[in-house]
C-alpha cells in the first residue's frame, strides 16, 4: 500500500499545474484509442462487457482530469447545483479534454433525474467505424465512464451510459439524493 | 438563469469532422492531457491484467508496433517526405518531422556511433509521462515502451529493421529520456508482416 503514495521529493509535485502547453495530433490519440479498444475487445465476450471495460478506463481518466481542471479553472470553488455542474461538464470539461464544448445539454421531459449530453460526432468516435454485427457498440462508453467519474467525484453521483441517438447521447441519471439536495438548496 | 443550458451551440462549427481525405487531419491538434491520461489508463489496466512488468513492456511494445504499422501510412501521406538516403536522414525525419507532427515535441539527436548505424533521441519532455510517477513495485516497467514499438513498426514498413530501446528515463530518476535506435538491416522482402 505504501508504494501508492508519492515519494517525498517527486518532481511531479514540483511542477506547476498550469495549462498544459503542449498539443499533439488527433491522429496520435485516435491510434492509441484504437489500440485501447482492440485490447479490451480481445478480453471480453460481449458488447456490453466491452463497453463496461471502456467505461472503466474512462473512469480512470475522468477522476484525474477533474482534479487538474478544478485546480486550474476554479480554484477554491466548487459547484453545488446540478445545473452548475452540468454546465461545467458541457463547457470547461469538454473544452479541456476534447477541444470544444459538447453540442447540447437537455433534460428528459418526464424525469427530473435524467439529463442528456448530446454530441453529433464525439472525438473518441471520430475514426471508429462500428462493425455491422455489433451495431450497438458505442465507443463513447469511454466518455460515459469518464463523465460518470467526474460527476461522482464532484459530489453528484450518477449513472452515465452512452447511446446512439442524434449522434451520440450520454444519458446521465442522477441519484435520488442529488436531486433532493438540489431542491432543498433552491432559492438560496 | 436556467435557460441557457441546451441552446446556442447548434450552429457551432464542427472542427473535428474529419473524413479520410482531409489533408490536414494529423495537423488537427488536441490537448495533450486527454492523450496522457488515456495512455495512463491503458498502462494501469495492463499492470492489472499482467503479472509482471516484462509482460506489460512486451504488450506495450506490441501495441506500439500495431500503431506504427498504421501510422507510417498516415505519415507518408501527409508529410511529403520522400525516400531517405541514409540513416542520418531517417533520424532527422523521425525527430524533426514525425515527433513534431504526432507528439508536438522535437527530440534532439545525439551520440552517433562511429559506424553511423546507431543514435540516441533525447526527449526533454515526454508528453506520455506528464503526471506520472512509478511506484516502487514497478521498477522494471518501461512506461513509455509504446514509443519503441511505434518506431519499430513504422520503420519496418519502410524496409528498415531497427532495434529500439529506452536507455534513460526521467521516470527512473535520469535527467533526460533517451531512446537508443540501432539500424539492423534493410528488409529486402517486401511482404508486410502480419499484424501480430
Amino acid at each position: 500500500m505504501d508504494s501508492r503514495f508519492t515519494r517525498g521529493k517527486s518532481p511531479v509535485l514540483e511542477r506547476a499545474l498550469g495549462r498544459p502547453r503542449s498539443e499533439l495530433s488527433l491522429a496520435a490519440f485516435a491510434l492509441l484509442f484504437s489500440e485501447l479498444v482492440q485490447y479490451c475487445q480481445r478480453r471480453v465476450a460481449s458488447v456490453a462487457e466491452l463497453q463496461a471495460r471502456l467505461a472503466q478506463l474512462g473512469h480512470h481518466v475522468g477522476l484525474r482530469a477533474l482534479d487538474a481542471l478544478v485546480a486550474r479553472e476554479r480554484p477554491g470553488r466548487r459547484e453545488t447545483k446540478v445545473l452548475g455542474v452540468l454546465l461545467f461538464v458541457k463547457g470547461p470539461l469538454w473544452r479541456a479534454l476534447f477541444g470544444r464544448e459538447a453540442d447540447k445539454l437537455e433534460q428528459a421531459n418526464d424525469d427530473e433525474r435524467t439529463f442528456y449530453v448530446i454530441e453529433r460526432e464525439p472525438v473518441v468516435n471520430t475514426f471508429v467505424s462500428v462493425p455491422r454485427e455489433n451495431s450497438s457498440l458505442n465507443c463513447a462508453a469511454f466518455a460515459a465512464g469518464l463523465l460518470e467519474a467526474v460527476l461522482g467525484a464532484a459530489g453528484f453521483p450518477a449513472r452515465v451510459s452512452a447511446h446512439w441517438h442524434k449522434g451520440t447521447t450520454l444519458m446521465i441519471k442522477f441519484d435520488e439524493a442529488v436531486i433532493a439536495r438540489d431542491k432543498s438548496l433552491e432559492g438560496r | 438563469m436556467s435557460r441557457q443550458g441546451g441552446r446556442g451551440t447548434e450552429s457551432k462549427k464542427m472542427y473535428w469532422y474529419l473524413p479520410f481525405i482531409s489533408p490536414s487531419a494529423s495537423l488537427q491538434l488536441m490537448n495533450s492531457e486527454l492523450f496522457t491520461l488515456t495512455y495512463g489508463a491503458l498502462v494501469t489496466q495492463l499492470c492489472k491484467d499482467y503479472e509482471n512488468d516484462d509482460d506489460v513492456n512486451k504488450q506495450l511494445d506490441k501495441m506500439g508496433y500495431n500503431i506504427g504499422v498504421r501510422l507510417i501510412e498516415d505519415f507518408l501521406a501527409r508529410s511529403n517526405v520522400g525516400r531517405c538516403h541514409d540513416f542520418r536522414e531517417t533520424a532527422d525525419v523521425i525527430a524533426k518531422i514525425a515527433f513534431k507532427m504526432y507528439l508536438g515535441i522535437t527530440p534532439s539527436i545525439t551520440n552517433w556511433s562511429p559506424g553511423g548505424d546507431e543514435f540516441s533521441l533525447i526527449l526533454e519532455n515526454n508528453p506520455l509521462v506528464d503526471f506520472v510517477e512509478l511506484p516502487d513495485n514497478h521498477s522494471t516497467l518501461i512506461y513509455s515502451n509504446l514509443l519503441c514499438g511505434v518506431l519499430r513498426g513504422a520503420l519496418e514498413m519502410v524496409q528498415m529493421a531497427v532495434d529500439v530501446k529506452f536507455v534513460q528515463d526521467t521516470l527512473k530518476g535520469d535527467s533526460v529520456t533517451e531512446i537508443r535506435m540501432k539500424f539492423i538491416r534493410r528488409i529486402e522482402d517486401n511482404l508486410p508482416a502480419g499484424e501480430e
